[in-house]
């Protein structure tokens, strides 16, 4: 026998009450995973924006458009490579229920911009040559079964045709995939021109700029740059980071971070007393089996550890568990909303983390009963027979 | 101490506080115990066998006085000395057998043996010995709610002896038995005594089991008040 199998045969004294409170655990846990990949989706590829991009919007909101003059100007600012646009399309395909981001963009700079974007060569020239092509992310031409010559059509919402129509045609040109984990695999990109030529009204106007500068450590300064180029314009612009303009569009949703950091903490505060209340009830009904461990040798340092090892052994087994479920689950379950969510993954940082909690629990729940062991007098122990 | 002297206290005084209250468990006792003698401690509920059982084995403090085990003072030890010098030198048995009900015949008695550098081949040929002398063999992957109140006294008997100690410390260990399982576990502790000449000291309220011992020594209100030879 080792000391293993002495914790494993003591954790399985009451088997129902371990398996309970290993259940509870893991449940914490895979819940712990699924709020991880839901705090992910929310912020829209935050943590994904590049650092040496910078967004360039309408200074009274991103509603409002800005000149499509305004590119050539951009490029002109000491700090900027190169700039590309974009339009948000809105339109419904089928039905309501249905939805995906669509953009209208600056087609031939927009790849070079979005390099995580990874179009097969052949794809990419075949949607350079056609005005009405379209590219759709690998998730959304998954979703709704899209390949690759499709005809596809969306109703605008405040887009209409010339024609008095407001269904968009399409041809799906390509499929493109993310480069890594946590690209937008959702998007529904088509070109600039078809938008600019075809629709009513709005004629040379763009959403936002997309900007990309030399030195990211210069951000600050080509950001200013750019607004003091069109102050005091019909149209002045907001520049901002990337990132900050991923965040600030999370954001319009509520702080859905801090709303599942406070629903993980109320989880994790109650099963910190599930596991510590176990935890209490083993050693109290182990009181004069600790004492004859005593009896026999045992000192009073081994007998702490021998109950620390014994809560870290559950949160281990339990939490270990339920984060591999959920790893599992998210990487081959995929999204439970069937795609509306942009991006859904268990990031790998919030596994490590996991595990880091899984240790802190079992660190917690066991402290204060191994302390307890630890003081227990052996005729105390002895006595409470 | 002579050199056969096993076990010597001197002056030793055990005091315990309920409240205010102050009660003197026991009041200057002075015993030698040699080396291979079997003793019984008899006395009524409350006059202190218990509480100089657990001093002698080091479970418990002295108020006041020195305890020698085989020339070592053990009143003077470290916790962790303590815990050390138990695990080497001396041997528990229970009136309740106090067994880990969670684990088998064979791993009860093998628990003393996780404290020892002893390898899993070696602990495991310990184990079959002193369940072998116990008589126990068969019983072996049986767990304690399935053996009768003798054989779990026999179990404790072997993790007890596992070890080999030099001083078995038993706490009315047939208290719990009925006659024949308790005659049983008399026969057993003789024979330790006599054929491996362990040094057995063992608290009794039963004159027949005091019997088997080779000295009777009285405690009455924490003192000691008669010794007969048997």
């Amino acid at each position: 026998m080792t000391q293993l199998a002495l914790l494993r045969s003591t954790l399985l004294r009451r088997k129902a009450r371990t398996v309970f409170t290993l259940l509870s655990i893991l449940v914490a846990f895979v819940l712990y995973g699924y709020l991880s990949a839901i705090d992910l989706a929310f912020s829209l590829g935050v943590d994904v924006s590049g650092v040496d991009r910078l967004i360039v919007q309408n200074k009274v909101s991103l509603i409002q458009p800005l000149p499509i003059a305004y590119g050539p100007r951009i490029e002109q600012i000491q700090g900027v490579v190169s700039t590309t646009h974009m339009n948000w399309f809105g339109g419904i395909y089928q039905d309501t229920k249905n939805f995906f981001p669509q953009f209208a963009v600056q087609s031939e700079s927009f790849l070079d911009m979005y390099t995580e974007y990874v179009v097969p060569p052949e794809q990419r020239t075949a949607w350079a040559a056609n005005r009405t092509g379209a590219l759709v992310g690998r998730k959304t031409a998954e979703r709704y079964g899209f390949k690759v010559g499709d005809r596809i059509p969306i109703q605008g919402t405040f887009f209409r045709k010339r024609d008095g129509s407001s269904t968009w045609e399409f041809t799906i040109d390509g499929i493109y995939k993310g480069d890594r984990a946590g690209v937008d695999e959702t998007n529904f990109i088509f070109h600039y021109e078809y938008l600019d030529e075809a629709s009513i009204g709005g004629a040379g106007l763009v959403g936002w700029y997309v900007v990309r500068v030399d030195d990211p450590e210069r951000s600050a300064a080509v950001a200013k740059a750019i607004d003091a180029g069109f102050e005091n314009s019909p149209f002045e612009s907001r520049t901002t980071t990337e990132k900050a303009f991923a965040q600030s569009f999370a954001n319009q949703l509520g702080d859905i971070g801090a709303i599942l950091r406070a629903v993980m903490t109320a989880v994790f505060f109650t099963i910190l007393l599930v596991s510590g209340n176990t935890m209490a009830q083993s050693v109290r009904e182990r009181t004069s089996e600790l004492g004859v461990l005593k009896t026999i040798g045992f000192t009073d340092g081994r007998i702490l550890g021998l109950v620390l090892a014994e809560s870290m052994l559950l949160a281990l087994v339990g939490g270990g568990a339920g984060l591999a479920l959920s790893w599992l689950a998210i990487k081959f379950g995929g999204d439970p909303t069937s795609g509306f969510l942009a991006v859904f993954i268990f990031p790998v940082r919030d596994l490590v983390s996991g595990f880091g909690y899984v240790l802190l629990l079992g660190l917690a729940a066991g402290a204060i009963p191994s302390l307890r062991a630890r003081r227990l007098t052996i005729a105390e122990a002895l006595r409470r027979l | 101490m002579s050199a056969t002297t096993l076990v010597r206290t001197r002056d030793l005084h055990k005091l315990f506080l309920r409240g205010t209250e102050r009660i003197d468990v026991l009041q200057g006792i002075d015993l030698d115990i040699q080396q291979g003698e079997f003793v019984a401690l008899m006395g009524p509920s409350g006059s202190g066998k218990t509480t100089l059982l657990n001093l002698l084995g080091g479970l418990d403090r002295p108020t006041e006085g020195t305890i020698e085990i085989g020339g070592e003072r053990v009143d003077s030890l470290s916790s962790n000395s303590l815990a050390r010098f138990r695990s080497r030198h001396i041997g528990f048995v229970f009136q309740l057998y106090n067994l880990l009900p969670a684990l088998t015949a064979e791993r009860n008695v093998e628990l003393p043996l996780l404290l020892t550098s002893l390898g899993r081949a070696e602990r495991r040929s310990h184990v079959a010995a002193a369940l072998e002398l116990v008589g126990l063999v068969d019983r072996a992957r049986h767990y304690p709610r399935q053996l009768s109140g003798g054989q779990e006294q026999r179990v404790g008997i072997a993790r007890a002896i596992i070890n080999d100690p030099t001083l078995l410390l038993c706490d009315e260990p047939t208290g719990d038995l009925d006659r024949k399982s308790g005659d049983e576990i008399l026969d057993l502790l003789t024979a330790l005594n006599r054929e491996q000449g362990k040094t057995v000291i063992m608290v009794t309220h039963d004159p027949v089991a005091a019997d088997r011992a080779s000295r009777t020594l009285h405690l009455d209100k924490g003192i000691l008040r008669g010794r007969s030879a048997t």
